[in-house]
């Protein structure tokens, strides 16, 4: 049981962060390699704010989650719009590039140790014998929270049915007088703000530091393919499910498969199901 | 004749290097339906392209409502009043009908107003009402096209910007949307560029006519007039004189250029 948490919550870590992934693939057509990174970032800086200027955890959650999206905004306007028409792996490498960019700027600014951000989720319930402890339990209602929220706003609101139909077809968008440049940097903004908070969800579970954005980055990847490449839901769906194999191969195969079977996972499911779970062979135009 | 609310002087397009547009100039007259005629590849959707901003010309204007907006950006031109309807529809295939009419209207914050010409279109093609929850992947092409036209009369635009609506419908569809296109027109004063390579319906629809060919316009009359010449009736309407057939077949060339 306890397991079953653990590992949904890692999930839950994992599906964010491909949630990032696909948000700005549909839209854009680049993978985002740094999603990682801003992960790392958002860690970081609530840290800072809490720790540093002795701000309260939800205080120091929302600046981190806030600027993070703002900074992603901002790599959009001023990096990745420069870029636009070069070769898919050029703009690949310079995603690359920016992650590593992110890890020194954060050894330099934070330094390269350990560090424990303090959080108000110590405690445990016991549940008819089983004990749930409350950081796991809030990585996954967090997720929950957040994705209803997201759900809500791309459904609901006016500018997030203009973000779905920008990802759909961009020409069109371009037609309706939608500001076509704005979506996809408040796009940006989304994926790296909801890095930031997965971030910051997870720093309880890995203590932060500057490669702690890596190994999530690369399950996350593994998680956006499993789920199709394009669907957020599958992107969810496949986070869990990788994150649910790591922790049952850790605790009962032999030492080393807890990180190599979502791999093999994922390469069963690519050979079997190439198209993703959820995905569809429905191919966006223009 | 009115005044141009759209006059396009001497615009010239490329593909990279590969001219498309040379040198095209036509006007179009406040609450005129006009069309520009041709064959496939003749430059007809680079013309529209030109005209709401998605390309740029090398050369030449485009003076909407005494404004130039060569080299503007599609989005304002559209917020300027000139709606875009593409060729092949470019509906969002996975929001609902409703959704995309919706989108059309993106622009507007008159909510009452939209709501409004929500119903009217939903009149012009009651078709579009009865699937409104549907996603408009799932409609047919014809049902498609009447959505392409419907979003694009959400934005209450001065001009409509309309590309091949015909292609691929059955005569007795385009036929449907033909009168559509006439009524939007007519009732509500909408000014309407229609390129198309079915000349018999266009010629029929259309006030005034353009011919182009290869990048260049070749022939310009009222509709009217249009019809009753030659070369429109055997190049584009495939009408053969009976009498002379025999001499024609060989001796006859196109008597422009
Ligand atoms: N994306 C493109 N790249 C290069 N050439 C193009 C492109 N689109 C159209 N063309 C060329 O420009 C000319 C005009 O095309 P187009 O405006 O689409 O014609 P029409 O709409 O009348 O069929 C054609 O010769 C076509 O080959
Ligand atoms: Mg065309």
């Amino acid at each position: 049981m306890q397991l079953t948490l653990n590992g949904l919550a890692v999930g839950c870590i994992y599906g964010l962060v491909a949630l990032g992934f696909v948000l700005i693939y549909k839209a854009t057509e680049l993978v985002n390699f740094a999603q990682g990174d801003l992960l790392m970032l958002g860690a970081f800086v609530c840290y800072m704010a809490v720790v540093w200027w002795g701000l309260d955890y939800w205080v120091g959650f929302l600046i981190a989650v806030v600027a993070v999206g703002a900074f992603g905004a901002l790599l959009d306007r001023v990096v990745l719009r420069q870029v636009i028409g070069q070769p898919q792996f050029a703009v690949v490498m310079l995603t690359i590039g920016l992650g590593a960019m992110f890890r020194t700027f954060a050894s330099v600014t934070w330094g390269s140790e350990i560090y424990t951000l303090p959080t108000p989720f110590s405690g445990v319930w016991t549940v008819g014998g089983v004990t749930l402890s409350h950081q796991y339990l809030s990585i996954v209602f967090g997720t929950l929270l957040l994705c209803g929220v997201l759900y809500a706003f791309f459904n609901h609101t006016r500018i997030g049915v203009a973000m779905q139909a920008t990802s759909q077809n961009q020409l069109a968008a371009y037609y309706m007088g939608i500001p076509v440049k704005l979506i996809f940097s408040l796009i940006w903004a989304i994926s790296a703000g909801v890095a930031a908070a997965a971030g910051i969800l997870l720093a309880p579970v890995t203590l932060i530091d500057i490669n702690m954005g890596l190994a999530v980055a690369l399950k996350a990847f593994a998680a956006a393919v499993l789920g199709g490449f394009g669907s957020i839901p599958g992107a969810l769906m496949g986070g869990i499910v990788i994150g649910l194999i790591e922790l049952y191969a850790g605790a009962t195969l032999p030492e080393g498969f807890k990180d190599t079977a979502p791999y093999i996972v994922l390469l069963i499911m690519l050979i079997v199901r190439p198209q993703g779970l959820f995905g569809t062979m429905a191919r966006k135009k223009v | 004749m009115a005044e141009p609310i759209l006059k396009v002087s001497n615009i010239e397009t490329y593909y990279g290097p590969i001219m498309a547009i040379r040198g095209v100039s036509f006007d179009v007259p406040k609450g005129s339906i006009v069309t520009i005629l041709g064959a496939n590849g003749a430059g007809k959707t680079t013309v529209l392209k030109t005209v709401s901003g998605v390309m740029d010309p090398q050369k030449g204007s485009v003076v909407f409502d005494g404004r130039e907006i060569q080299r503007m950006d599609p989005d304002k031109v559209m917020r300027l009043g000139i709606s875009h309807v593409p060729e092949g529809r470019e509906v969002f295939p996975f929001l609902s009908v409703r959704e995309n009419l919706n989108m059309g209207a993106y622009t507007r914050r008159d909510a009452d107003g939209v709501a409004q010409d929500l119903e009217t279109v939903f009149g012009y093609f009651p078709v579009l009402k009865a699937r409104a929850e549907q996603r408009a992947g799932s409609l047919s092409g014809g049902e498609q096209q009447m959505l392409a036209i419907s979003r694009a009369l959400m934005a209450r635009p001065q001009v409509i910007l309309l590309d091949e609506p015909s292609l691929g419908l059955s005569p007795k569809l385009v036929k449907d949307i033909f009168e559509i296109v006439v009524r939007i027109n007519r009732e509500r004063g909408v000014t309407i560029l229609l390129v198309e390579q079915n000349a018999n319906m266009a010629l029929q629809t259309a006030d005034y006519g353009y011919v182009l060919e290869v990048g260049r316009i070749v022939m310009a009359d009222t509709c009217k007039r249009l019809m009753e010449k030659e070369d429109i009736k055997e190049f584009y309407l495939g009408i053969k004189e009976e009498s002379a057939r025999g001499k024609r077949r060989w001796k006859k060339r196109k008597t422009w250029r």
